[in-house]
């Protein structure tokens, strides 16, 4: 009996979490809203859908499963040169080339996962690494598919469902990456809210208690995987396609630690952590990369070092201050910062 | 084949220098510290600028670099990473990683994104026949000096009390506090001592691996597998670790040059795949 009513008690907390807060209304509008509100800026745009993608990717096994990793840019970069060979040889139709290259990376999460899955965290950071850093060398030394340090070049895409070109503008392209976004964001928002997200975070919470209480713990993390190297290789493909390039630059280790600054910038464990920081990333990136183009880096890591060191807690709990002052005035406000 | 196996051995000799800090990291504080190369970095840089402005011997500038590397280490350990500790894994690892892109794009603007060389002595230069077998002397001092160094470790590692705390601290860092070993000071003593042999190893190795800015990224993995494959509880494990992977990678750069660094990253599955529990699990505070 109190079985019954705590499943009762979980699926009426499941959900009341999956129906949408107006904020997020607000907050889908406004990404929609900004291709008109800045018609001039659509590439960059484009460019923080895609991040927020990849984003939304890292964070379904780092924010919900606790897998940590330091090599996210291996599916990035395999759905990025699935999409682009996909055009050079096979079929130039984006949406074709976006379900191959999902489910190339797919396939290389599935293969990988085991080895991920084993060890703690250290050593999953180092797998992961050494993972990417294999895919890296493999596409260099593969340069007669992969066009080693020039890249695949001469990518050209059909127009989108046979009718919108994709423009010097990027206008077709952020409207293409948006939608993406937003269809896998529901499928992630609906996952993360059922059983099945419940069960991610009963492992990262504590893995022998999640097994214990009967979890198929393995089973989960590797579909949990399989899935965030699709959205990963989604984002690449994304990125591929609307650039109409691959190099060697989406495999990059860089890749990999900028994508864990936008999720520790955006927060972990709610899905739209991965869009804000995408969001504050791009904007800042782009702000420094304004005034000192080549060293960027160097803020780049400042940033890091100093979220790390308390500037987080600071950001985030200064926000939700901000966030509980203005739901006060009103009823109706935006998420984003 | 002969020359090329001494070649992996100096080559070997100067990453278990370079790595040699990073396992007593590991395993004292439980703390994955990404940026030891740039420790490395500023060794190599250290002696380079010591050389071409000051006109300094090669030689002289290396303990000069290995003062500079500790006293960096020994700040920053006070400064940044002690507050690091008792954070969580991935937050130290983004730590890290923020200070090797600082320091990866500071030296780049101190000192140009060029590869930068040393002129070594006369005598350093050049090779000698030893049986027929055509040795690089600079390669032969290298090993002769690494080696020296290694067993100097080896012996104040197991025969001096400094050792013995430090290794009951690794071993178990509470119970050690608790039988009043300062198990702080050893660490901000051992980590400055790292640092600074990271240091020295950064300036040995310009003239075998080369240096310029990316130098903490690029030989980052190849720490990390001699930390991992070596353990963090002896300084003999990460030494054999570092022999392999240097002959590893010298042999498999010269014959299979087209693969390149491919090799080290499929050595390092291979060794995760065969070995994939407890790689880290003596580190587990």
């Amino acid at each position: 009996m109190i079985g019954v009513s705590l499943e009762q008690r979980v699926r009426a907390g499941l959900a009341a979490k999956r129906r949408w807060h107006p904020a997020e209304f607000a907050f889908w509008a406004l990404a929609l809203g900004a291709a008109f509100l800045f018609p001039s800026k659509l590439l960059i745009l484009n460019e923080i859908a895609i991040l927020a993608l990849f984003a939304i990717s890292l964070d379904l096994i780092l924010g919900y499963a606790g897998i940590v990793s330091l090599g996210h840019a291996a599916f990035f970069g395999a759905g990025a040169y699935a999409a682009g060979l996909m055009a050079l040889h096979v079929s130039a139709d984006p949406l074709v080339g976006l379900l191959v290259a999902t489910l190339a990376s797919a396939i290389v999460g599935f293969i990988t996962c085991p080895l991920i899955l084993k060890g703690n965290d250290l050593a999953r950071l180092m797998v992961t690494l050494g993972i990417a850093q294999l895919m890296y060398e493999l596409a260099n030394a593969f340069s007669r598919i992969t066009g080693g340090a020039d890249g695949l070049q001469g990518i050209s895409m059909k127009p989108l469902l046979g009718r919108f070109e994709f423009d010097l503008f990027g206008q077709t392209a952020y409207f293409y990456s948006l939608a993406v976004l937003f269809v896998l964001f529901l499928v992630a928002r609906r996952i993360v809210h059922a059983p099945f997200g419940l069960s991610l975070r009963a492992i990262r919470d504590n893995p022998l208690r999640a097994a214990a209480s009967g979890v198929p713990a393995t089973r989960r993390l590797l579909m949990v995987y399989t899935l965030a190297a699709a959205y990963a290789g989604a984002a690449g493909a994304l990125l591929a396609q609307t650039t109409q390039f691959v190099s060697l630059d989406v495999l990059a280790f860089h890749r990999s630690a900028d994508l864990m600054l936008v999720l520790i910038i955006g927060g972990a464990g709610y899905l739209y952590g991965g869009i804000i920081g995408a969001l504050a990333f791009k904007l800042i990136q782009d702000g420094i990369a304004a005034f000192t183009p080549q060293y960027w880096q160097f803020w780049i890591g400042l940033f890091l070092v100093l979220f790390v060191l308390g500037g987080r807690d600071i950001i985030h709990g200064g926000i939700g201050a901000l966030a509980r002052r203005l739901g006060a005035l009103m009823p109706r406000r935006g998420s984003a910062p | 084949m002969l020359t090329l196996i001494i070649d992996g051995i100096a080559y070997g000799m100067v990453l278990f220098i370079l790595a040699s800090g990073l396992s007593v990291t590991l395993g004292l504080m439980n703390f994955i510290n990404l940026a030891h190369g740039a420790f490395a970095m500023g060794g190599g840089y250290a002696s380079v600028v010591l050389l071409q402005r000051f006109g300094i011997p090669f030689l002289w500038t290396l303990p000069l670099a290995f003062l500079a590397a500790a006293l960096a280490g020994l700040l920053l350990e006070r400064i940044a990473y002690r507050p690091m500790y008792a954070k969580s894994h991935l937050d130290q690892v983004m730590f890290s990683i923020g200070l090797v892109f600082m320091a990866v794009a500071g030296i780049d603007y101190l000192m140009g994104s060029t590869q930068q060389f040393v002129r070594l002595p006369e005598w350093l230069q050049g090779r000698f026949e030893l049986g027929g077998v055509a040795v690089g002397r600079y390669r032969l001092f290298v090993i002769v000096l690494c080696g020296l160094l290694a067993l100097a470790m080896q012996w104040g590692f197991m025969r001096t009390r400094f050792g013995s705390r430090l290794r009951a601290a690794v071993d178990d860092a509470r119970v050690a506090r608790g039988l009043g070993i300062p198990v702080n000071a050893i660490f901000a003593l051992t980590f400055a001592f790292g640092s600074g042999l990271a240091g020295l190893g950064g300036a040995i190795g310009i003239e075998l691996m080369g240096l310029d800015p990316s130098f903490p990224l690029k030989f980052m993995i190849y720490f990390l597998i001699v930390v991992t494959v070596g353990g963090t509880s002896t300084i003999t494990g990460p030494f054999l670790a570092a022999m392999l992977l240097g002959i590893a990678d010298v042999a498999g750069k010269y014959f299979l040059p087209q693969v390149g660094a491919f090799i080290i990253y499929a050595l390092m599955v291979v060794l995760l795949l065969i070995k994939p529990e407890g790689l880290f699990a003596r580190s587990r505070a």
